[in-house]
């Protein structure tokens, strides 16, 4: 029989632009000490090891038999999961169904990278065709911006709306010392910032960060006993459709809008603005936190930019998104959608500190990228049925 | 737990260089023959796993360029980066936690579009290693001269590994180097990295393979009779050379211990009836045999000596002629797999073995040897 | 102990050279450009979705596609933006020049987008759904670089 899964214990480092003090295999045991002591449990007590990054952006190929010192994965099954931006959220997703499967009870998930050392826009531009798309290209913050000039185009959006966005995010990283970058700003600093593409100013991105993240999931059999609280997964989803950049539905993020009606659909979710308590989303650009929770169904086309100028997504509002400053505070590309997933994890578990949401049932995470690609998790505190 | 079964599998065929193919051209092949195979459509198909190396296709996030050709449009999909028996364990477990029925696995490499050695050489330490000019034949090299050094098995023995694989190949119409060569051949071929010599190496590679891995309450639901998974295991050692004993594979030792514990195996030599392992090098076929305890320490020479892993010996090893007749790196162990699951079914044609009930798959990952999945796959549940 | 010390080891030149196949799809359709100034689409049996880059398989209906239909050379921009920070090109090493049209062009006829620079001279011609045509390279070889650039006609 399939076990259900729940999150047990949560590690990070605190993210930085250039970790020079460290190489990769000590960065990532620091998150990975971080989330043992979590969960009080030892090395020995983990049966398999999930790690994900993203190959070009330190340049190290088979990156799971490389990082073992780092990950405690010597004598241990280890599985590399890439997928791009998503990868974070992807490997969260391995480690539930490797747990869900019965093969292993405890296992130990790990996202990771440190951006400084290469071209985080040449490395990422490496990542579209190379007979088609390179040319031009340039970067995540090209595509991203002819996503955003789309949606303004389709629904009389404006670069203020997606500023107000950023102003959030960024206000909520002062409640989180993990995030790299942690200064309020004001619309006025946004809009005024240079313009990298547009319509997206700087402070409407994410930096590059170096960074990792560890979770430990466990059998329903154990996980109680590891700890009290445990974050249950009630579902998981993906969508990785297109093949090249010109295939998507720029303005709109299918992928966002099939991979949430699965998942409101497994969990019996009716109202999802209404029935989640918080929202850690992959949005490393302001203008993605206006798009896509239209997508995902929290409202109608066109409507997110008056649900958010109302305050709706703010701490303390109806349904606060990015409590922890989300991927425009910080960005270690690899490590990014696992943040999203131990941030919610924390949420559920009541561990979130000075970021916490009172009283979470219901959760979402999701990673972000590829070719408008989108994986995601939903999280609660009652055991699924 | 829950059982899983291979339903369907579908190859290219393996050859030096797909020039008129792409990635996409070549899973789209590759997906349908498993397809077809298996007598399904993609309706069938509930979610999908691919398997590739952005190193080895030279592009960031390569399974973009498959997604959709493998038929994962609007399917649940997710990526694995390693050996294809890797790709093919995250697949089994999708369809065992519950969430999915079926997976369609597939796993790509075109060989042919970069510099080998320097993909393997990015797989050393940046740090203390790759500056050495260090890459897989090299390491390898190092490899072989202590497994032969502390076994006193000789270049003529791993020769022989090579002139078994390569005639096998001539009745495997999907294998890229059929050929009917000598001990003295090899031991007269370039030597490529001490002790080494270019027939004990395998080629430079270009395929596409997908396999069809379903859950127990419908993996009798089509055309084929299931090949059940009735163990599988998978184990990494240090990453450093210098902190492993080169000659052994201890992670090895441990995942085939764990298989054969999972599928109640007791005494492999007698159980196992048939064994693709990884034979990128011709001295590798004989060390994993010997550290999956399907040879005696030391004796995997011999035994392949005495005709025991010839195509009618009592241990057929690489019947189909393995990677050294055909090594599309990340596919690799898909092929593997594959081969096995047609002995087993009763349809591996020209390198068929006489008595096939239970066969072993194993696959690498990493440098020597790093990294070990090991599967054990039987007629019956 | 000594003073704490951050040692960084650079990679150098180290470059791994690829020779990607175009494949039968795409080399097709860039003979044409070379040697015909046309642009080739292909269209799905099963849904009539036209795509540009051709390609084997209709993703969304998981059929082969062998029907090619001319595309363009006119069509409108889908959408695009004016980059405007500088960054490395990994093709070459070098720094790109900025500032730079790009857009993503749905040709008359086709359903995909087609990825290319657009001249920028006039930034305020420049808006979604207007219309572009390509002006081609003197010298054509088979590649993307072909087309120089799209520039907006109205």
């Amino acid at each position: 029989m399939a076990k259900r899964v729940a999150i047990v214990g949560t590690g990070q480092t605190f993210h930085k632009s250039h970790r020079p003090d460290v190489n990769g295999q000590e960065l990532i045991h620091e998150a990975v000490a971080r989330a043992l002591a979590d969960a009080d449990l030892k090395l020995k007590d983990i049966d398999a090891v999930v790690i994900g990054n993203m190959d070009h952006f330190e340049g190290i190929n088979y990156v799971d038999c490389w990082s073992v010192d780092g990950s405690g994965g010597t004598m241990k099954p280890i599985i590399k999961l890439t997928t791009g931006g998503t990868t974070g959220c992807t490997v969260a997703i391995g480690g539930y169904h490797l747990v869900g499967s019965g093969m292993f009870d405890r296992v130990l998930i790990i996202g990771w990278e440190k951006n400084s050392e290469s071209d985080t826009t040449g490395a990422i531009t490496t990542a579209f065709d190379p007979i088609w798309d390179r040319l031009v290209f340039a970067g995540a913050i090209s595509g991203l911006a002819a996503e955003a000039q789309a949606y303004m185009a389709r629904y009389g959006a404006t670069d203020r709306d997606g500023a107000r966005v950023s102003v959030r995010d960024r206000k909520h990283a002062m409640n989180n010392p993990h995030a790299q970058l942690r200064k309020e700003v004001s619309l006025e600093e946004v809009l005024a910032s240079p313009m990298l593409a547009d319509p997206i100013h700087l402070l409407d991105v994410c930096p590059r960060s170096d960074g990792a993240c560890a979770v430990i999931m466990a059998s329903e059999d154990i996980a109680e006993k590891i700890c009290p609280k445990p974050d249950w997964i009630w579902g998981t989803a993906a969508r990785h459709s297109y093949s090249y950049l010109g295939d998507a539905d720029y303005g709109r993020l299918t992928s966002m809008r099939e991979g949430s009606q699965e998942l409101w659909k497994k969990a019996g979710i009716k109202e999802p603005r209404k029935e989640l308590d918080v929202v850690e989303m992959y949005q490393p650009y302001s203008f993605g936190g206006l798009i896509w929770i239209e997508d995902m169904g929290l409202v109608g086309p066109g409507e997110a930019p008056r649900y958010i100028w109302d305050g709706n997504t703010d701490m303390g509002g109806e349904l606060p998104i990015n409590p922890s400053g989300g991927v425009i505070s910080c960005n270690p590309i690899g490590a990014t959608g696992l943040i999203r997933c131990a941030e919610a994890a924390m949420q559920v578990m009541g561990k979130a500190e000075g970021r916490q949401v009172p009283d979470v049932n219901f959760a979402f995470s999701s990673g972000f990228g590829g070719c408008w690609w989108t994986d995601m998790i939903l999280h609660g505190k009652k055991k699924p049925a | 737990m829950d059982r899983a079964a291979i339903i369907g599998v579908g190859m290219t065929k393996i050859e030096k260089r797909k020039i008129s193919q792409t990635f996409a051209d070549m899973a789209w092949e590759a997906v349908n023959k498993a397809l077809t195979d298996a007598g399904m459509t993609l309706d069938d198909i509930d979610n999908v796993v691919t398997t590739s190396s952005d190193f080895w296709d030279g592009r960031t996030i390569s399974c973009m360029a498959v997604g959709d050709a493998s038929g994962a449009a609007h399917k649940n999909i997710s990526c694995v980066e390693g050996d294809g028996t890797y790709g093919a364990f995250y697949g089994m477990t999708r369809a065992l936690s519950g969430s999915y029925r079926t997976t369609l696995v597939t796993g790509h490499t075109k060989g042919s579009e970069s510099v080998s050695s320097l993909i393997t050489n990015a797989a050393f330490d940046p740090i203390y290693e790759r500056s050495l000019g260090m890459d897989m034949i090299t390491a390898c090299a190092m490899q072989a001269r202590s497994y032969m050094h502390r076994t006193k098995t000789t270049a003529e023995q791993l020769a022989l590994v090579s002139v078994k694989n390569h005639g096998n190949a001539l009745k495997n119409p999907l294998a890229q180097l059929p050929m009917k060569i000598t001990v003295e051949d090899v031991l007269k071929s370039e030597m490529v990295a001490d002790p080494l010599h270019k027939l004990d190496c395998s080629p430079v590679s270009d395929g596409c393979a997908a396999v069809i891995i379903a859950h127990e309450s419908v993996a009798e639901k089509f055309r084929q009779k299931p090949v059940w998974v009735r163990g599988v295991s998978f184990c990494a050692d240090s990453f450093f050379f210098g902190d492993r004993d080169l000659s052994r594979a201890r992670s090895l030792a441990q995942a085939a211990r764990k298989a054969y514990a999972m599928a109640g195996v007791h005494d492999p030599k007698k159980e196992i009836d048939v064994a693709e392992v990884s034979d990128a090098f011709t001295y590798q076929e004989l060390l994993w045999l010997e550290e999956m305890g399907l040879a005696d320490d030391a004796a995997a020479g011999k035994r392949l000596e005495r005709g025991e892993f010839n195509l009618d010996g009592p241990l057929p090893v690489n019947a189909s002629g393995g990677l050294l007749s055909g090594h599309p790196v990340i596919a690799a162990g898909l092929y593997s797999m594959a081969a096995v699951v047609r002995q087993i079914r009763g349809d591996a044609g020209g390198f068929q073995v006489q008595k096939a009930k239970t066969g072993l798959v194993q696959g690498v990952n990493g440098l020597g040897g790093q990294s070990h999945c090991v599967w054990i796959l039987d007629k019956d549940k | 102990m000594a003073e704490k010390e951050n040692i960084i080891i650079e990679s150098g030149d180290a470059v791994q050279p690829f020779a990607y196949s175009v494949g039968m799809h795409g080399s097709r359709f860039f003979a044409e450009i070379r040697d015909h100034k046309r642009f080739l689409g292909i269209k799905c049996p099963k849904c009539g979705k036209v795509y540009i880059p051709p390609r084997g398989v209709c993703g969304d209906c998981f059929v082969e596609m062998k029907d090619w239909v001319e595309v363009g050379p006119k069509g409108v921009i889908g959408t695009f933006t004016i980059l405007r920070y500088a960054f490395i090109d990994p093709e070459t090493g070098a720094q790109k020049p900025v500032p730079y049209g790009y857009g993503f062009i749905r040709f008359d006829g086709a359903d995909t987008l087609f990825q290319h620079y657009i001249n920028i001279e006039d930034e305020a011609k420049i808006r979604v759904g207007a219309r572009v045509e390509p002006v081609f390279a003197g010298e054509r070889k088979g590649s993307i670089r072909d087309i120089e650039y799209f520039r907006v006609i109205d």
